[in-house]
């Protein structure tokens, strides 16, 4: 017929070519999506997220079939799930350590991008989606933590939605807004559930696609950080490119294999994780009247929560130094109207650091770390991508950030004293620090040659 | 160039691939997509609407009525009154005693940020009567209920110097018996006190007084 579609695919899946993008999609994204052929361990972690999350998706459908959204019957119908549902403690079990795992994976994923610049130009955007499936996995974690409905649960929930009540003026009526009632119950328990399970997910998987639309759109950095896309064989494959499918899928199975290994054996043999997956206070029931005598976020929002810690009244004076200081340089560094502007902006901010509540700042603190992200692509300014090829004192940058991350961590499970206050305070400073200053120390030192041809060696 | 007007289009029935702009229709293009937008974002409302508190969740907040005869010095008592814990703590004569010691340690000892204190607890021992003590056991920072520490003396998370008083495992907010916050801590403010008045000598009413009828 005249007009239609020319493919060049026969039979059944030429039938559906002429009708839908079957195997261009397939050739775009997979056959023919040519991916840098040095890709070490840290490549396992996208492709990994992507089978966490699949994960999640089937064993929570699974668990809304037994889950009771109920403040009543939440906590009995967990317990139900984890002794009379057959097979559902396995179910129960995959999700937790799912979610634990999630953040792992993502955790290395994001280290990864860290070290080799694979958020500097043109993968800016991935990088920025990246950052937006990050937050709403944040909240897609602390919402599914309160169905249960222990008493971690419960706690939980009461500080994450008091931390909007710091908000100067709307904050009180907002957290009322968020909570549907005067404190965290039955009506707060119902919209989590909610969000957990259909408006969250649904927000992630558009931005995972997103993710890889774009990723795709600019192609996959390297180890080495460099375009592969620059030197390209006679047909126009990139040289140092491999077709994603079969290389790349079936080594993906492999680091799938290798990671099954690991969450099969924490499932099996330790789902508690000695407490840091599944909270021994959340085998309680949630009790309205009495917090815990120690309560801490999952482990994966302790650095987080340390910084939260971290911002007393006596640390307010330490940042509104920070921002008088930053104002005086950037009325040095910058030219024309903004000379006035910034400056005098950065002053109003250091007053009202010590004007307005220091609880309200260390909500700013927190919620600033994981928004700093976003801005990462354009604080870099190395003339290279990948840490190879930075002087060594950046290694050793690096070390430390990521070491004071860890220990931020570790600061945010323990109980509060005067030590471990000073030392998350110390640490904001440096994870502070380390992006607030990157536009001046990312250009210094002796940068090494980058190659033209990524680094391989066949084995 | 207004609608009336043809395009001119080719023997095919082909128009030019670039047209010239056309204000008119422009403007009313604008004009549909403002208004539909409009009407679009006004579809927000009452889904923003359905979050607030039901009214089964306003009804929730009657007075509580607490009998504190059996209460000795030194007890604690806690109520829930609006889905909040309400310490009634019976103070030694000692502890109310040592409470303007401790001023020049404390962010608020006069209790004059407005909200949390009502004007009849604006006073050395923050209550109505010097020994009975009533404030809604919620820490002023981020909403957990602090644990008593009533017994002097270094212990773990509190001061060498510790005087009683209560401390909040989440953040370390130290409280002392009158329910005021150390300075220097996350906690922005002192315990608030509920309204409350004393139906009889043993019998206290949280959550009514001159200011809030029942």
């Amino acid at each position: 017929m005249a007009g239609e579609k020319q493919v060049e695919t026969t039979g059944a899946l030429g039938w559906i070519d002429h009708r839908f993008p079957l195997t261009s999609t397939i050739k775009a994204h997979l056959s023919e999506y040519y991916a840098p052929k040095n890709f070490n361990f840290w490549y396992f972690f996208g492709s990994l997220a992507m089978l966490v999350l699949v994960l999640q998706i089937v064993t929570g459908i699974f668990l809304v079939m037994h889950y009771k959204p109920d403040a009543a019957y939440a906590f009995d119908s967990v317990e139900y799930i984890m002794r009379e549902v057959p097979g559902g403690w396995f179910m129960r079990y995959m999700h937790s350590t799912g979610a634990s795992m999630f953040f792992v994976v993502v955790y290395l994923h994001m280290t990864r991008a860290l070290i080799y610049g694979s958020y500097r130009k043109p993968r800016e955007l991935v990088w920025i989606f990246g950052v937006g499936i990050f937050l709403t996995l944040m909240a897609e974690a602390f919402l599914g933590y309160l169905l249960p409905w222990g008493q971690m649960s419960f706690w939980g929930a009461q500080v994450i939605v008091n931390l909007f009540a710091a908000i100067p003026f709307i904050g009180p009526e907002l957290a009322i807004w968020i909570r549907g009632d005067y404190v965290v119950s039955d009506a707060t328990l119902n919209r989590f559930f909610a969000l957990h399970v259909i408006a969250i997910p649904l927000v992630l998987l558009g931005l995972v696609g997103a993710h890889i639309v774009a990723l795709h759109e600019v192609g996959s950095n390297n180890p080495d950080g460099i375009d592969i896309k620059a030197k390209k064989d006679i047909y126009g494959r990139p040289l140092d490119g491999i077709p994603f499918h079969p290389y790349y899928t079936v080594h993906d199975i492999m680091g799938a294999a290798g990671f099954f290994i690991v969450f099969m054996a924490i499932v099996f043999f330790a789902p508690e994780m000695g407490g840091y997956f599944l909270e021994f206070n959340n085998f309680i029931p949630a009790d309205p009247l009495k917090t815990p005598p120690h309560i801490a976020p999952v482990w994966y929002f302790t650095p987080f929560y340390s910084m939260l810690r971290a911002v007393t009244d006596q640390f307010t004076w330490v940042m509104a130094a920070a921002a008088g200081i930053a104002a005086v340089m950037m009325f040095f560094k910058t030219k024309g109207f903004w000379k006035i502007a910034v400056p005098v902006i950065l002053l109003l901010i250091a007053v009202t650091m010590r004007t307005v509540d220091a609880k309200f700042w260390g909500v700013v603190v927190m919620g600033g770390a994981v928004v700093l992200l976003f801005f990462l692509p354009w604080l870099d300014h190395s003339p290279v991508r990948s840490i190879r090829y930075r002087p060594s004192w950046h290694k050793t940058l690096y070390g430390i950030f990521f070491i004071n991350f860890v220990i931020l961590g570790y600061l945010g499970t323990q109980a509060p004293t005067d030590v471990f206050n000073l030392m998350s305070q110390i640490g904001t400073v440096i994870y502070l620090g380390f992006f607030f200053l990157m536009p001046i120390w990312s250009r210094m030192g002796e940068f090494k040659p980058v190659p033209d041809r990524v680094v391989y060696h066949a084995h | 160039m207004s609608q009336d007007t043809t395009v001119k289009q080719d023997e095919e029935g082909a128009a030019p691939l670039t047209l010239p702009p056309d204000p008119s229709r422009r403007m009313w293009i604008g004009a549909t997509c403002a208004v539909g937008g409009v009407a679009g974002a006004a579809m927000a409302l009452p889904f923003v609407g359905s979050f607030a508190p039901s009214e089964k969740a306003k009804a929730a907040g009657a007075a509580v009525e607490v009998d504190i005869s059996m209460l000795r010095p030194g007890e604690l008592l806690t109520v829930e009154w609006r889905g909040k814990p309400v310490w009634v703590i019976r103070r030694t004569p000692e502890q109310v005693a040592a409470l303007p010691a401790l001023n020049n340690q404390l962010a608020d000892p006069n209790s004059e940020r407005p909200g949390i204190t009502p004007e009849y607890a604006r006073n050395d021992w923050r209550s109505r009567k010097p020994e009975i003590w009533v404030g809604v056991a919620i820490c002023t920072h981020l909403g957990c209920s602090p644990t008593p520490k009533f017994t002097p003396g270094a212990q773990p998370s509190l001061p060498a110097d510790w005087q009683g008083g209560s401390l909040c495992p989440c953040h370390g907010s130290n409280f002392d018996m009158a329910g005021r916050v150390y300075k220097n801590k996350p906690a922005p403010d002192n315990l608030e006190v509920p309204p409350y008045q004393y139906v009889t000598d043993s019998r206290i009413l949280i959550g009514v007084d001159e200011n809030n009828p029942a």
